[in-house]
């Protein structure tokens, strides 16, 4: 406490408040260049973070910026000047706060880029887009402070890969920055340190007292889950029962899509009227803005939401976090767990819903890891090189530069420390002329060299660039709005599920079933219509696959023959699996055949999580093909693909064997739905296309094509291109997974077991309700295309 | 064995092929609509991104293949064979490879919006051509009979059994026949289009390009928007 001065003392003493030991050590080390707290929700991180800015500036009082401050939310850095404001008038110092995102006006921007507050609060890519003004040297030559809020979800994307770019740049401009980064629990804070690091300098961690363990269980339902499906509605009256009897309860689900549904389902049943909001990524900004302020103002006794509220505002009045669905991952439960009582030293309290029976396993798995604080997460690859090239392109936005002084910077940001200065190069040459085999753009190049500098061909190019900075690449989404004029805008759904509505189709979205009536202009009409059965809304919200860890333990339980933490019902559903089929094993690979609905249907239990268990949905329809087994389509989910076809599967060994399965995976997966998924993130970051912005977009679109494509173009034209080769490597470790592929067939060592049975078997009920189907492009589409071609022919008469 | 869709235009026998070209075998006549040669250097030249040069190269190839299988005495280009007038002026390569798809064969390049003008690769530069019952234009004219037209690059979704589709695809009533995009660089516009349902008579069929050509009844309902993700917004055409 001695370090710090007399203002923020006084004001501390005068509320009788004590700093935690990890805020006083924060202080005490305020000097070093790079410290990594580590501290549970609610443990007073921001504090700690701030506290040596205002104790410096207390001693020290000057103008210019002095600390940045960056948030993954845009609505964390509102919250955090609210925060900051208050204290900073209580302790009577002068020290401006003020936010910089994309909400900020223009006048506001120019301003602060003219006369910059001590105090500027930012998002990843509102910096790299400082960072991209000629102005910028100037700007940032005097900050003393970074501090990166919620760095371990930064550090989950390519947002965190541009932001450790951006400090690269930022140490460059500003000598003698130090940084700082404040995470909540993870399973690796060394590797998250090494991460945030001015590489190959070290980055110390500080670890805040995790508090007491979380009070969790699985929430008793009167009514036991269903077979099959999701969504959790079987335990409403149950869950309505426990927002009584506590005061703000967040009700966390995986996908948009069950939270719309449950939602829904939930006000069918709140006879007593409870106050209950919905938020999710979907729903229209001004939508969640109101159930925000509602939240805040403590006028909402539950919010059903999706990781939309993982980060973000602290509201202290959440006392308990319902998750409704398998978690998944055992580090973002708990961090999800944390959301509720933001108090220090006092228990969170949780309750797992699983909303099918499959479920059930898993969250008795993850409650036996919360328990043994077994943290899960799979290690972070090196940084993509899309991210670099945009980081290049953003550079040159702000003057001339050399090429050997910016490698050199990079390879200090963690994520490149070991990039190879070819691969830098191949980026820059990618930037200044496309870096096709075939040199067509010597003329009309983006960046040239000139006196050793590489610069911008056309000055006028930086507001392009500019406007495409970022890394967080949207589906193509389209807005719906309640017919009439001045419609009430509801939200936004993706083009696909757009496409595939017809005049009266209804579907869900914030919370009321609704009717499409047709598209004017990019944007969906609806009208209300309550008195239907909604169709689903396919809102792909980002889903994460079942860890390695979590996944052994379900495998454990399942053949552990212990069931007695299990429900009844779950019990004599295993049971029933034993009986009729077999139990899915880790030394061996259960694989069942058998038809259903006029389809033969094969299903893979590899439990390899969600991303592999696609991609061997790829392989094993690729061989299928070979075969000619007709396959049609397939549906993955964290534990099982389920593969359906024209065709019997008599034998599943031979479409699974480990032989030349790497060797061949590239060609085989060239052409499918997942790499050019993949290409067009990178294309779009890279720059290599730019994003479609708001209002850009026509109606009439014959002369727009998809970037398919130019992904099909490259690969027969210049199979060597770099975008193709960032496509393949992101599309291996992240979509792909196949490392988890390579561990599962090495834990089976080609232990094969197909079981051939007469109808659809128990514990593969529930895969027929999964969305994401993929579909085979192969010659069952001919045939069927072909005989649906007849069908309507005949029956329009012109056959 | 013809591999297409035949179909009778004012009494002329007409083939659209699954490649997305149309056949008049008994005149010698091959039909392409829209190849938007240099899209690629056009986008370039005007400060955009730099996409793979490659599109001329396949689109050539692609049309390359059909002339080597059917040896067609004419050529018919329905207009936009050239991004711009400025993209006529291909790479040496390119224009030589154009060239020897041109030898020993009539070449008519029918005006588009991109293409208004002569350029040099030559052929005849019209801005419609007659022959025997049939009208070749860039645009459909309302009211026209016999016509053969492109511009609108028409692409049908369909699903079957619960499987989407979309792909380009040929429009044909009693009256005419729109043609789909040739070009590499091209999108679709979703035959549920206003412009589109005006234009086609009801009973109009869509003959879908691709592995095989597949005629269904063209698709119409509620408009919606041509299935994928389009990227580059551009003005119509």
């Amino acid at each position: 406490m001695d370090r710090l001065p007399r203002p923020i003392l006084d004001w501390f003493a005068a509320r009788g408040w004590q700093l935690h030991p990890h805020q006083v050590e924060m202080l005490a080390r305020a000097a070093e260049p790079a410290l990594l707290l580590v501290a549970p929700t609610g443990g007073g991180k921001t504090m700690a973070g701030f506290l040596p800015t205002l104790a410096d500036l207390a001693d020290r009082p000057r103008p210019g910026l002095h600390t940045l401050y960056i948030s993954p939310l845009k609505a964390l850095a509102a919250d955090i000047r609210r925060n900051l404001t208050g204290p900073i008038a209580g302790m009577g110092l002068a020290i401006r706060v003020e936010e910089r995102t994309g909400d900020t006006s223009r006048t506001q921007r120019l301003r602060q880029r003219a006369d910059p507050p001590q105090i500027l609060l930012t998002t990843p890519e509102s910096l790299a887009l400082l960072l991209s003004y000629e102005d910028a040297p100037r700007m940032f030559a005097g900050l003393q402070r970074v501090i990166v809020d919620e760095i371990h979800a930064l550090a989950e994307s390519r947002r965190g890969d541009q932001l450790m770019l951006g400090l690269a740049r930022l140490a460059s401009l500003a000598p003698g920055l130090r940084r700082v980064g404040l995470s909540a629990t993870v399973e690796d804070p060394p590797a998250l340190a090494r991460f945030m690091a001015r590489a190959p300098e070290p980055c110390a961690v500080l670890h805040a007292d995790p508090g007491p363990d979380p009070d969790i269980t699985m929430l008793d339902t009167r009514r036991p889950p269903p077979w099959a499906g999701g969504g959790g509605r079987h335990a409403i009256p149950d869950i309505l029962d426990q927002v009584r009897a506590h005061r703000t309860t967040l009700i966390f689900h995986n996908t948009r899509a069950q939270a719309e549904i449950f939602f829904h389902d939930l006000w069918l049943q709140n006879t007593g009227n409870l106050p209950v909001g919905i938020h999710h990524g979907s729903l229209s900004r001004e939508q969640r803005e109101r159930v925000e302020a509602a939240m805040v103002a403590g006028a909402l006794r539950a919010i059903v939401c999706t990781g939309s509220l993982d980060l973000g505002i602290d509201w202290g009045n959440v006392d308990l976090v319902i998750q409704v669905g398998a978690p998944r991952n055992v580090k973002r439960l708990v961090q999800r767990i944390g959301r509720a009582n933001h108090r220090y030293n006092a228990p969170s309290k949780a309750l797992l819903v699983p909303a099918n029976r499959f479920e059930v396993v898993e969250c008795a798995a993850a409650l036996e890891a919360v328990r043994a604080h077994d943290l899960d997460g799979e290690p972070r690859g090196p940084g993509p090189l899309d991210v670099l090239c945009q980081h290049i392109l953003a550079t040159a936005c702000a003057g001339p530069f050399d090429a050997g002084a910016l490698y050199a910077e990079v390879v200090t940001a963690g994520p490149y420390a070991a990039l190879p200065r070819a691969d830098f190069d191949a980026c820059l040459e990618f930037c200044a002329t496309g870096g096709y085999a075939l040199r067509a753009y010597d003329r009309w190049r983006r960046l040239m060299e000139q006196g050793g500098l590489w610069r911008l061909r056309d000055p006028r190019n930086a507001r392009i660039i500019r406007m495409n900075l970022g890394t967080i690449v949207d589906t193509e989404k389209l807005k719906v709005r309640m017919k009439g004029r001045g419609g009430m805008a509801l939200g936004e759904v993706e083009e696909g599920f757009a496409a595939s509505l017809s005049q009266g189709d209804t579907f869900l979205i914030g919370g009321q079933v609704v009717r499409f009536e047709g598209l004017r202009e990019l944007t969906v009409e609806v009208t209300r219509d309550p008195g239907r059965t909604p169709k689903l809304a396919v809102f792909d919200g980002t889903r994460f696959a079942t860890s390695t860890r979590l996944s052994d333990r379900m495998l454990a339980i399942l053949n552990g023959g212990d069931w007695s933490a299990l429900p009844a019902a779950t019990r004599d559903w295993l049971a029933l699996q034993a009986e009729v089929s077999l139990m899915p094993r880790r030394d061996r690979l259960l694989v069942e055949s058998f038809p259903f609905e006029g389809r033969e249907h094969l299903c893979i239990w590899g439990f390899a999580g969600r991303n592999a268990q696609q991609t061997l949905g790829l392989l094993a329809t690729r061989r299928m093909e070979e075969r000619g087994l007709h396959p049609l389509g397939f549906v993955a989910t964290d534990y099982a693909t389920l593969i359906w076809g024209l065709d019997a599967v008599a034998d599943a060994a031979p479409l699974l064997e480990g032989e030349g399965l790497r060797e061949g995976l590239e060609g085989w997966l060239a052409g499918n739905a997942v790499m050019k998924r993949s290409f067009r993130s990178t294309a779009q970051i890279a720059g290599l296309i730019e994003r479609t912005l708001p209002g850009q977009r026509r109606s009439g679109r014959q002369a727009t094509f998809s970037t398919d494509i130019l992904y099909d173009t490259l690969r027969r034209h210049d199979p060597g291109h770099l975008m193709l080769r960032i496509t393949r490597e992101e599309a291996m470790r992240g979509l792909v997974d196949f490392g988890r592929i390579e561990e599962m067939l090495a834990r089976i060592g080609g232990r094969i077991d197909t079981r051939r049975l007469d109808r659809v078997p128990p514990l593969a009920a529930p895969l027929f309700l999964e969305i994401g189907r993929v579909p085979v492009q192969g010659a069952a589409r001919e045939r069927l295309l072909a005989e649906e071609a007849d069908r309507l022919m005949a029956a329009a008469g012109l056959a | 064995m013809i591999a297409g869709h035949e179909f009778a235009l004012a009494g002329a026998l007409m083939v659209a092929r699954a490649a997305g070209t149309l056949w008049w075998p008994d005149a010698g006549v091959l039909v392409v609509s829209d190849l938007h040669l240099g899209k690629s250097g056009r986008i370039a030249r005007r400060g955009g991104a730099l996409l793979p040069p490659y599109e001329t190269a396949d689109t050539l190839a692609r049309l390359g293949a059909e002339i080597a299988a059917l040896e067609p005495a004419t050529v018919v280009c329905l207009g936009d064979t050239f991004d711009d007038l400025m993209a006529a002026e291909l790479p040496e390569a390119e224009a030589l490879w154009l060239a020897r798809l041109m030898a020993g064969r009539r070449w008519i390049r029918i005006a588009g919006n991109h293409d208004p003008g002569p350029v040099r690769p030559g052929g005849e530069h019209l801005a419609e051509w007659r022959a025997g019952p049939l009208i070749f234009r860039h645009i459909a004219a309302p009211g026209a009979v016999g016509e053969v037209s492109g511009h609108y690059h028409p692409k049908a979704r369909v699903t079957a059994r619960g499987q989407a589709l979309a792909r380009p695809c040929f429009l044909i009533d009693a009256a005419r026949a729109v043609l789909p995009a040739f070009g590499t660089y091209t999108g679709g516009l979703a035959t549920t289009d206003p412009a589109l349902c005006a234009l086609m008579a009801p009973g109009a069929v869509a003959v879908l390009t691709g592995r095989r050509a597949v005629c269904l009844p063209m698709p119409r309902g509620a408009a919606r928007p041509a299935g994928g993700p389009a990227r580059r917004p551009e003005r119509r055409g």
